[in-house]
């Protein structure tokens, strides 16, 4: 190539054109080749912020619904983690024995790790809120408690412990929360479920809306395919430009939506463990559990960033190869070419 | 399907020919370019190119058949992001050559052109000519076997056109198989060559 244009170059000095007229200067540079790819525009910008607000928005979901699965299970781990024994007070009943006798006889069951006998001090604090301060439990045939906690992965047999239980003392009666358990775990079930519903809405729509916008920046680029299939490049090639186009613009899109969410949960958690026994925090905290999304959390934004990455990089390939396509499906249909008419 | 533009046409482009395709507006010249280029397919009728029918072709090898066609297009097609020389090494880049190997070449190829002080001017800042010439350039670049000119005389005042003449000549001296399409009967006369001339449909050669 350099040879015979050296050559041709010799061979018609007469057909130089205008810079042979010319005094001869310094050697031009050359600037640093640029992207073949415009590096910005204004769909490239907009395609990043909707990434950014996308990921935010679906980052904020995975959060909120870890934190509410999170919640839901740790009730339902609380209460059966625990059954109690409770003793209706009786004129032959010697109520200290009776509690002592149910924790220990309680406390021979395989899976029952550990018994307290709610004193009556206690008891007086947990009857306060409908009885008022300065109650005499002597004075009012008030049912005591025994809490007996249970490995909740092994759990003793429960009707073998009831049945224990009443042949020794008839006025025991052991309640293992199963209905409270049951009524729970529907409940845990049924947030988790609709907490599920909501992430996979938002997620359809991130991804719905990323190819959308993806095909959109795409499209003010098509002149950009044209050009470079009518030079000879090859559709691979074409395709892997573009494809390192938008991965820089979802990385960054994505990087800087999920790093919103991340200093969002870190904030929320922040603000909670400063205003933590405040009665509105606790009660927060009781239907939403704690404002931290932990390693697992946080895991699941760099998952998030990475599966937007994917989807626009995927997307902005088979929207480039389909363009390619739809050029080469123009030469076969000449019907879609009056626009090209001499 | 659209009207039938081009019919009963039968001519061949030997190898290192030079020749003018002409005719009204509206005759089909660009349409027969566009059939040489292989940015179209006829409806019927058989086209071969580098002893290849090309309706016989995989799409997957056009690419590789294009970069043995330069074409030079009425609306010159450059990428307004890219300077003068990034364009011209548009065809080089694509086929993935490092750019030391072609660096020299292209800015040579510019000097030739005349362009050799826009080398890092963007497309629109370029004069209709300019823009002309770095659309020559890009053809010329990888010296392809044939070039297809489109009106490229169309946006320069006639010194320019005969320059640009001369770049053509120059290259099918070189062994470049040339085919202008031009309505510039002026510049027709300066040269003496091959005339193919396409009315209503129909091609009469004048050798």
């Amino acid at each position: 190539m350099s040879e015979s244009r050296t050559k041709r170059t010799h061979e018609v000095p007469e057909q130089q054109p205008e810079p042979q007229q010319q005094p001869r200067r310094t050697e031009m540079r050359v600037r640093p080749m640029g992207p073949i790819v415009p590096a910005t525009n204004v769909s490239g910008h907009a395609l990043m912020c909707v990434i950014a607000i996308m990921s935010f928005l679906a980052c904020l979901t995975l959060g909120g619904v870890s934190m509410v699965r999170a919640t839901a299970q740790s009730w339902q781990s609380q209460i059966s983690r625990e059954i109690t024994i409770q003793i209706k007070p009786d004129d032959n009943l010697d109520m200290e024995k009776a509690l002592a006798d149910a924790r220990d006889l309680a406390l021979t069951f395989s899976g029952a790790t550990g018994g307290n006998i709610v004193d009556r001090a206690a008891t007086a604090r947990l009857l306060e809120p409908w009885l008022g301060e300065g109650l005499d439990l002597d004075e009012l045939p008030v049912p005591r408690l025994v809490i007996i906690t249970i490995d909740e992965n092994n759990p003793p047999d429960f009707a073998a412990m009831r049945k224990a239980l009443t042949e020794i003392i008839p006025q025991a009666f052991l309640d293992d929360h199963r209905t409270w358990v049951d009524r729970l775990v529907a409940m845990a079930n049924t947030t988790a479920m609709i907490g599920t519903g909501v992430l996979v809405l938002v997620f359809s729509t991130m991804v719905l809306t990323v190819i959308f916008a993806t095909r959109g920046a795409l499209s003010g680029n098509r002149h950009i395919v044209e050009v470079l299939h009518f030079v000879g490049a090859e559709a691979g090639f074409v395709a892997s430009e573009f494809q390192k186009h938008f991965l820089r613009i979802s990385l960054k899109g994505a990087g800087a939506g999920g790093l919103l969410a991340a200093i969002f949960f870190a904030l929320a958690g922040y603000w909670q463990s400063r205003t933590l026994a405040t009665p509105e925090t606790d009660q927060a905290t009781a239907l939403f559990g704690t404002f931290t999304i932990g390693y697992s959390g946080y895991l699941g934004i760099i998952a998030i960033m990475i599966v937007i990455a994917v989807l626009t990089t995927l997307t902005a390939r088979l929207t480039v190869t389909r363009t390619i396509y739809e050029i080469d499906l123009i030469r076969s249909d000449p019907g879609r070419t009056d626009t090209y008419q001499s | 399907m659209g009207p039938e533009i081009l019919r009963d046409l039968t001519f061949d482009i030997p190898r290192r020919s030079f020749q003018f395709l002409t005719g009204p507006s509206g005759a089909g010249k660009t349409t027969l370019l566009r059939l040489l280029f292989l940015s179209l397919q006829p409806t019927r009728g058989l086209i071969r190119m580098f002893d290849r029918n090309i309706s016989s072709i995989p799409r997957e090898e056009f690419p590789m058949l294009r970069r043995r066609v330069g074409i030079v297009f009425q609306d010159f097609r450059l990428l307004d992001h890219l300077t003068t020389y990034e364009n011209v090494a548009l065809p080089l880049r694509v086929r993935g050559k490092d750019e030391s190997s072609y660096r020299a070449d292209v800015l040579e190829l510019l000097k030739w052109v005349g362009l050799g002080e826009r080398i890092n001017v963007l497309p629109p800042v370029l004069s209709g000519g300019e823009k002309q010439r770095a659309a020559i350039a890009r053809a010329l670049i990888d010296r392809p076997e044939i070039l297809l000119a489109d009106e490229p005389t169309g946006n320069v005042d006639p010194p320019m056109a005969r320059r640009l003449l001369n770049l053509f000549l120059e290259l099918n001296r070189l062994g470049t198989a040339v085919v202008i399409a031009t309505h510039d009967l002026s510049l027709m006369d300066q040269v003496e060559a091959r005339r193919m001339i396409l009315s209503q449909g129909r091609l009469d050669i004048y050798e």
